[in-house]
């Protein structure tokens, strides 16, 4: 395929069990993205490849089966395989977004919450920060209301409030202590809470997984990094909505923006 | 070197899993479980530094945050302790603490193994071997009876696991020792054997051949003039099954003294060849059956049935139809892709008493959410949507559970036809070959007893969705490539049925020690007979051979040719070698002898309650409404990720809290387009009690009133038929059939809605003892209907108070196998039918109506009539409802309340109508019957009028909602 040189360039990583590449591809593609899938065996052959492209996308599904835990194992691949050539993609002022299993795998090789994170969490048990099995104890797809008060991610406005879904069964967000919680917000790190339908922080099921401080999704410090547990990428369309056959189609998902303000900075810095 | 690592929570963070399995725990009436903890086992087997152990555990094995581990290393006869200090505390040492250690056996799927040494591999070292085992430290006072009652109900299934109460087995020793292959060419002596010794090696062979067929292979090879191998009675086994053959359906039947020559092709194929529709592309001959969707693409469905499988193992064998039906549709023409997954099951009660389960049969509780587990792990992990479907229950159940597992798929339009060319290489992809699943074919032909479970344990698997899920994505590219000219999956009977269908009119040769396995020891029978999970067969042009192999090589898929198409219409069969069977196809596919079977079908009577006339409905509508087959099915739903791949346009949960229960599901398959599916399903085995006809036209009726109540119509839909049944070797089951497939004929046909595809699943009866007890006949009816705009789309919840009710078709005094007679204790006889004068048109009428916009909500009424319907709207968009029952319309006669509330009659909808849009809809259902009922209001009360204008059911629509939610949490 011939490749638009005014669009930002994104490449979703795929490999065993990776299952959301198409809708995912679907929505950056929307959003004005020029969009490649990559096997993981490619790149790691030729780390060359990642040169060319702006934005790196870790998508959902079940990678290698959720075996041992949820993205473990291609994060330890990643890890071990081209860790150096996705921090320096980072340091380049390149964009990074790991959606549900994508997240977990960021999480679980140390590029969130710190990209620098990754030489030293795994070392002993300093690892500070993990997703784990959801309180209920069950895979659940439902929906749930997002609400960011930071402006730290580039992939998110302030004060934006959406309606996405999600389905996991690890993805109950914890911390060695409320402390660090605490540091994180401070740091402007935490992106999206899962809040009830009035914006309020809430239980179950608004908090779908019983995260600690309803965390649904964090950024690195440079906020050029992102991992969100619900899935931006099922509501790009006003068709996907639940209740569109209630309260009418809109013009877009809410979803959207989220790739849209990716597309934008890109658009901005490069 | 061994080591043997364990896993574990940390004390200070919960064990989700460990608390679950004791809730399980007390509610089989253990109480004395003070806390349970799961640990999770590694045996590695590598020539392992302690510094390389300890990066394995810490860098792959744990969550370093909310786990630890330790490690036991060194040979097997020197335990000792290494690695980490920390351990749990001494709750867990005392005397008091058990340990139940639980293990796949040895030969069974475990795909984690290959996972873990992946990992290891990635961080550059490598391991022999993993085996994983899940130890569980239970902190209780308990006997032993009570551990091994824990053990048996609630962690481990003896079938496929082994188990160790409070015994170490640290290093399972021995587990990697070799069996010797012995390779012994096997020839069964049955040229000059008696009835009764032909029997016998059918028997002592699990084929399952009656004495029929035995006399007809007996007489083949006596004209070939040498005996058969023990492979070749295997092929033929397993070619003549009536899995794979459908003998009955396709037999001679008499039936009340009529001569039927194949059921099938005169009533189900027959039906589709009169309609002769445009849009079917291909039907009955593929693996799916393929009708238009647009201009790039096709669309294919199939839904089978996994019965007996799910009745030992529920879990493995839920897990393996549905991975059987994703590679049916990955095998329809020369690949489609799967879109979307369906699932309906039939069991007993949940809360059927343990007392009253009969040996050697699951609880239905336990069946139930291992059936419902075992789908869910494998369609979310194949990235599937699971987004329409429905369960059953009746206690005939109980012993013999149903579980239909269907799956849609996107084909292009320019690879819906394929055939393979003489000297085609066949190529195997994906999983590898093991002892699993010998003799599924012939065992789910027969029927189950207590016994099943010793007999037929490798007839159960494990499935690998990740591998399958490979092996899609492979093939897709393949697809892409055009780098073959054939493809079908290996289901039942293997590769034996594989390699057969495909090379029925070439011939094929195979060499059977080419076939990559997973351990040693395999006789080249159980390599050419394996069920083995995740494999594909090709037939590739040689040109292509080095190009496909990078394909697969490219995704991590194995690939290995191991024969090709010859030509000479020969199944031929070599193992290092040496010939080991050499038949002709035709007596293979061809030779079976055709029964004549009799069947016989006459109208029971039941008994007619007489139930007293009430002043007040509303206890009986909440009791239909928490009913088992009624209730809520969110627990179920809310586990199946029904929205991946991002085509969800009508999710199978709809309304203002996203919990009421939605008529069908739509999806987009393109996302770029508007264009949608919608898939729906109907049964309803209580119709049958009375009339098999009757409830096959029931069911399409159901099918396609669920299809128009989301915005459907008619003018594109295709049918799917799956029979359950009992032995049909017995006349009156038989003649059942006939009523079904009769009822199938005639609606299917006035409905202008083809059949597409189809399976039968026979001998649904379990035997305990000197009892059998069979299955209620029971016909799923699936619908799949192209729309060619889903912003059309409507749902079922109410939208806005004001808005106008109406009730559409006319309501009879049709009672029989109803709800409401269910809840009273009765069946009756009333049968709902469908009135071939009215039915289509309402249906078009009314989707018309719909497509003009002139509809806001729409539900169909089905089990509990228009009472339900009414509720289910009501609760589901949070505002109630004020009806007045005299505005039914209702057949001559009809005097009681309970009669139109609770009547089951077939093609009525609850419709709701902006009032502005008032003489708009009514001219536009102008011809059938219909009634303008009442309204949607403010307050959160369905007051419902009798006919003679008194309250007759006033309720708040929370309770409503309650009664409808509390049945199924588990």
């Amino acid at each position: 395929m011939a490749v638009d040189n005014n669009k930002p360039r994104a490449v979703i990583l795929r490999t065993a069990g990776t299952n959301c590449a198409y809708e995912t591809k679907y929505a950056l593609e929307k959003a004005g993205a020029d969009v490649d899938l990559m096997h993981v065996n490619q790149l790691v052959r030729d780390k060359g490849l990642l040169s060319p492209y702006h934005i790196f996308v870790l998508p959902g599904g079940f990678t290698y089966g959720d075996d041992i835990a949820a993205g473990k194992v291609l994060a330890n691949q990643l890890r071990q395989q081209i860790l150096d050539e996705l921090t320096k993609f980072v340091d380049d002022g390149k964009l990074i977004i790991g959606i549900c299993n994508g997240f977990q795998v960021l999480m679980k090789m140390g590029l969130l919450p710190e990209v620098n994170g990754a030489q030293t969490s795994l070392a002993g048990n300093k690892q500070r920060f993990t997703l784990t099995y959801n309180d209920s104890n069950k895979f659940e797809d439902r929906w749930v209301y997002l609400k960011s008060d930071s402006n730290k991610s580039v992939f998110v406005d302030n004060d934006s409030f959406m309606y996405v879904p999600i389905a996991h069964a690890e993805g109950k967000f914890v911390s060695e202590s409320q402390e660090d919680i605490e540091k994180l917000d401070k740091s402007g790190q935490i992106v999206f809470k899962y809040v009830d339908k009035n914006g309020n922080i809430s239980d179950y099921p608004w908090n779908p997984n019983g995260s600690s401080g309803n965390i649904a999704g964090v950024c690195d410090s440079t906020g050029r990094v992102l991992g969100m547990m619900p899935h931006p990428e099922r509501h790009v369309d006003p068709t996907q909505h639940p209740r569109w056959t209630r309260e009418g189609l809109k013009a877009e998902g809410d979803g959207i923006v989220i790739f849209k303000n990716a597309v934008n900075y890109i658009n901005r810095t490069f | 070197m061994e080591t043997r690592i364990e896993v574990f929570t940390k004390e200070h963070f919960p064990d989700s899993v460990g608390n679950e399995i004791a809730s399980e725990v007390e509610h089989i009436g253990i109480t004395s479980v003070d806390e349970i903890r799961m640990v999770q086992v590694y045996l590695v087997d590598g020539d392992l530094s302690g510094e390389n152990i300890r990066r394995i555990c810490g860098e792959l094995l744990i969550n370093g945050l909310t786990q630890d581990y330790i490690c036991i290393n060194g040979s097997p006869n020197q335990p000792e302790v290494q690695a980490s200090e920390i351990k749990l505390g001494p709750k867990w040492q005392g005397d008091d603490t058990h340990a139940i250690e639980v293990t796949r056996k040895r030969g069974v799927m475990d795909p984690v193994e290959s996972t873990v040494i992946k990992g290891i591999k990635d961080l550059g070292l490598s391991a022999r071997s993993v085996k994983t085992a899940k130890r569980f430290l239970i902190a209780g006072q308990l006997t032993t009876d009570q551990l091994e009652t824990i053990a048996n109900k609630v962690l481990a299934n003896k079938i496929i696991e082994d188990v160790f109460i409070d015994k170490d087995n640290l290093f399972y020793e021995g587990r990697n020792e070799a069996i010797d292959e012995v390779f012994h060419r096997q020839e069964l002596d049955i040229l000059d054997a008696d009835d009764e010794q032909l029997l016998e090696v059918s028997e002592r062979g699990q084929m399952y051949l009656t004495v029929e067929e035995m006399r007809t292979v007996q007489k083949y090879f006596v004209t070939l003039g040498r005996k058969p191998t023990d492979v070749e009675l295997e092929t033929v086994a397993q070619t003549w099954s009536e899995h794979c053959m459908h003998k009955t359906f396709k037999g001679i039947i008499d039936y009340n003294g009529e001569h039927i020559d194949n059921l099938l092709a005169n009533t189900i194929v027959k039906a589709t060849s009169e309609l002769n529709k445009p849009w079917c592309v291909s039907v009955f001959k593929d693996n799916a059956g393929i009708i238009e969707f647009d201009e790039d693409y096709n669309i294919c469905f199939k839904v089978e049935t996994h019965n007996h499988p799910s009745a030992i193992e529920p879990y493995g064998g839920a897990n393996t139809g549905i991975g059987g039906v994703i590679r049916d549709t990955l095998g329809t023409g020369l690949g489609a892709k799967p879109i979307l997954n369906t699932d309906v099951f039939c069991f007993g009660s949940l809360d059927m008493p343990q007392e009253t389960i009969p040996e050697g049969i699951l609880h239905p509780k336990r069946i139930f959410k291992g059936v419902v587990s075992g789908v869910r792990d494998y369609g979310n992990r194949m990235g599937i949507p699971t987004a329409n479907g429905s369960i059953f229950f009746d206690e005939r159940y109980t012993g013999n559970p149903l579980v239909y597992c269907g799956n849609v798929g996107l084909i292009a339009k320019d690879k819906c036809e394929k055939e393979s060319y003489k000297d085609d290489l066949i190529l195997l992809v994906g999983g590898r070959t093991g002892r699993d699943g010998i003799h599924g074919a012939t065992f789910s032909s027969v029927e189950l007893t207590h016994e099943s479970e010793m007999i037929s344990g490798g007839a159960v698997q494990i499935g690998d969705p990740i591998m399958e899920r490979k092996v899609t994505d492979a093939l897709l590219i393949a697809l892409d490539l055009g780098l073959y000219n054939n493809i079908t999956d290996c289901g039942a009977g293997g590769l034996s049925s594989a390699v057969g269908e495909m090379g029925e009119e070439l011939g094929a040769v195979v060499d059977l020690e080419k076939v990559p396995l997973k351990y040693d020891g395999l006789s080249y029978s159980e390599i050419w007979i394996s069920e083995a999970q995740e494999r594909m067969v090709l037939s590739v042009p040689p040109e292509n051979m080095e190009e496909i192999r990078a394909v697969f090589e490219g995704e991590d898929v194995e690939a290995t040719f191991i024969g090709k198409f010859t030509g000479d219409k020969r199944l031929h069969l070599r193992y290092k070698g040496e010939t080991v069977a050499d038949i002709e196809m035709t007596f293979l596919h061809d030779g079976v002898p055709r029964t004549t079977r009799k069947a016989t079908w006459q109208l029971p009577s039941h008994k007619e309650p007489e139930i007293e006339v009430k002043k007040d409905y509303g206890e009986d509508l909440k009791k239909i409404l928490s009913s088992w087959n009624v209730c809520s099915k969110e627990w179920v739903i809310r586990q199946y990720d029904h929205e991946v791949q991002g085509g969800s346009v009508l999710k199978p949960l709809v309304g203002v809290d996203n919990d009421g229960p939605g008529d069908a599901c739509i999806v987009r398959p393109v996302l770029s387009s508007n264009k949608g599916i919608i898939v729906s399903n109907g049964m309803n085995p209580k119709y049958g009690d009375i009339d098999p006809y009757h409830m096959a036209s029931s069911a399409i009726d159901e099918a396609l009133r669920q299809v128009v109540s989301v915005g459907g119509s008619l003018e594109e839909v295709a049918l799917l038929d799956n029979f359950s049944w009992g032995n049909t070797s017995k006349p009156e089951c038989l003649g059942d059939l006939v009523r079904a497939s009769m009822g199938c004929y005639d609606t299917a046909l006035y409905y202008g809605t083809p059949f597409i595809s189809g399976k039968d699943s026979l001998n649904n009866e379990y035997t305990v003892g000197d009892k059998t007890i069979a299955i209620p006949p029971t016909l799923l009816i699936s619908a799949i209907c192209v729309m060619p705009d889903v912003a059309k789309a409507i749902s079922m919840d109410v939208k806005s108070p004001g808005n106008l009710i109406y009730i559409v078709g006319m309501t009879k005094n049709e009672f029989g196998g109803s709800h409401y007679y269910l809840t009273h204790g009765f069946v009756g006889n009333s049968v709902p039918r469908v009135d071939t004068e009215i039915a289509k048109r309402t249906m078009d009428l009314l989707a018309s109506a719909t497509g003009n916009g002139l509809v806001r909500s729409c539900h169909d009424c089905s089990e509990g009539g228009i009472a339900v319907t009414a509720a289910e709207m009501s609760f589901a968009g949070g505002y109630g409802m004020e009806l007045d029952l005299s505005q039914v319309p209702v057949e001559e006669g009809i005097v009681r309340d309970d009669t139109v509330l609770f009547a089951e009659s077939n093609t009525r909808f609850v419709v709701e109508v902006e009032p502005q849009q008032q003489s708009a809809f009514e001219e536009a259902i102008d011809g059938v019957s219909y009634g303008y009922i009442g309204k949607v209001v403010e307050s959160d009360m369905l007051t419902v009028l009798s006919l003679s204008g008194k309250k007759v059911i006033s309720e708040r629509i929370s309770d409503l909602k309650n009664a409808w939610q509390a049945t199924l949490t588990l």
